[in-house]
């Protein structure tokens, strides 16, 4: 008997698999232009965004003096 | 038979499902009412969102009320067997296993809650999960199988998502949200009374006590009548809000007269006569509480279409 590589469960399989991809695919590309649209607002950020912060820089801290 | 043949039909027997399977689980006929309904909730906000961020929300707030479907699935799968209305669900219908449900809604309403809130606010990714909570738990595992008010209170979980539509573009709840909110709240009970009046023999087959199943045809006929009432002021009440309008008023006057008859009708009507001919009034009934539910958010979304905005402006109204 010949051996059929398209037996339902394969077409089922192929199906299952395809929409989950398909399914991932959308959601990064839904991220990606979620965070696009963010940036391109100005939306506060926060973590390494590579701008200057004031706060952050040694310089424009202000040491107390020593207690004498 | 060779070995891989047998191993096929072997894996066959197991029940493996396809992917339109766990599409099923989501319940994609409520989905489609949760998304339009969001969808205006979100359009008729005073406050715009980037299309992307809109629809980043609409999805999301339509795969939580998917993710809230697979939870009821999985509950319910004892009684979905039963019923004639739901045996072909993927659970009862052994296409997925119930765990697998299980393991779909969990996973979809952390998903869903949390990119609403990064897409969003978090106050609308909030009410999102309350909304779950509210259907899977509070309607799901506990009135629906303990109270014949079950979809009474548990309407509330269908009526979120016009707010949580408005609460993502603006941030707030306002009366506007409110009114929308109360419009679907109190639209419910005649619409899934009209239901059971026909499907009776499903509900008491799984003993869900539905108030046709618990108190009867006669009260529930009642109930439908009092409940339309109730329901009227709300529906016409929202078109003297900011999205509210003329146009909307006319289309909520002609729906609410013809869902007022509707439930006049089924509250005379004598039982035999529903019986003689199939739930005819019933069914036509339901049929129209879809229109009236569409209509009324259809409108809302007219109104705010800069053509309404000069039909108001031409006739001088002022709310």
């Amino acid at each position: 008997m010949a051996l059929h590589q398209d037996h339902e469960l394969h077409t089922r399989r192929w199906g299952r698999n395809l929409g989950v991809g398909l399914t991932l695919g959308a959601f990064i590309a839904l991220v990606f232009g979620l965070t696009i649209a963010k940036v391109q607002r100005g939306d506060s950020m926060q973590a390494a965004d590579h701008t200057y912060r004031p706060g952050l820089d040694p310089a424009t801290q202000i040491v107390p003096e020593p207690a004498e | 038979m060779s070995d891989i043949q047998a191993d096929i039909k072997a894996q066959n027997r197991i029940g493996e499902a396809g992917f339109g399977d766990y599409v099923q689980l989501l319940k994609p006929r409520v989905m489609s009412l949760v998304v339009f309904t969001a969808l205006v909730g979100m359009v008729v906000a005073p406050v715009g969102l980037h299309p992307i961020e809109a629809l980043t929300a609409i999805i999301f707030i339509a795969l939580g009320g998917g993710a809230s479907g697979a939870l009821n699935m999985w509950w319910d799968a004892d009684i979905d067997r039963v019923m004639k209305r739901t045996a072909k669900r993927p659970v009862p219908a052994g296409a997925v296993e119930a765990r697998e449900a299980l393991a779909l809604g969990l996973a979809l309403s952390g998903i869903s809650v949390m990119m609403l809130g990064l897409a969003t606010n978090w106050l609308a990714a909030g009410i999102l999960a309350f909304t779950i909570f509210f259907y899977a738990v509070v309607y799901t595992m506990w009135l629906k199988r303990s109270t014949p008010q079950n979809i009474v209170i548990g309407g509330a979980a269908g009526a979120f998502p016009p707010m949580i539509g408005w609460v993502a573009a603006t941030g707030s709840i306002s009366l506007e949200s409110v009114l929308m909110f109360t419009l679907v709240f109190m639209w419910t009970p005649p619409h899934f009374w009209a239901l059971a009046l026909f499907m009776n023999s499903d509900y008491s087959k799984a003993k869900v006590p539905m108030l046709t199943v618990t108190h009867g045809r006669k009260v529930t006929r009642t109930h439908i009548l009092v409940y339309t009432i109730a329901l009227i002021p709300v529906a016409i009440g929202a078109a003297f809000t900011s999205i509210g309008g003329p146009i909307y008023l006319g289309v909520a006057l002609v729906l609410n007269a013809l869902f007022l008859i509707g439930a006049w009708r089924i509250w005379r009507r004598p039982e035999a006569e529903a019986e003689g001919d199939k739930y005819r009034v019933e069914r036509r009934f339901f049929a129209l509480s879809l229109a009236y539910l569409f209509g009324h958010f259809a409108a809302f979304l007219i109104e705010v279409t800069p053509l309404a905005n000069r039909f108001a402006a031409s006739i001088g109204w002022s709310f």
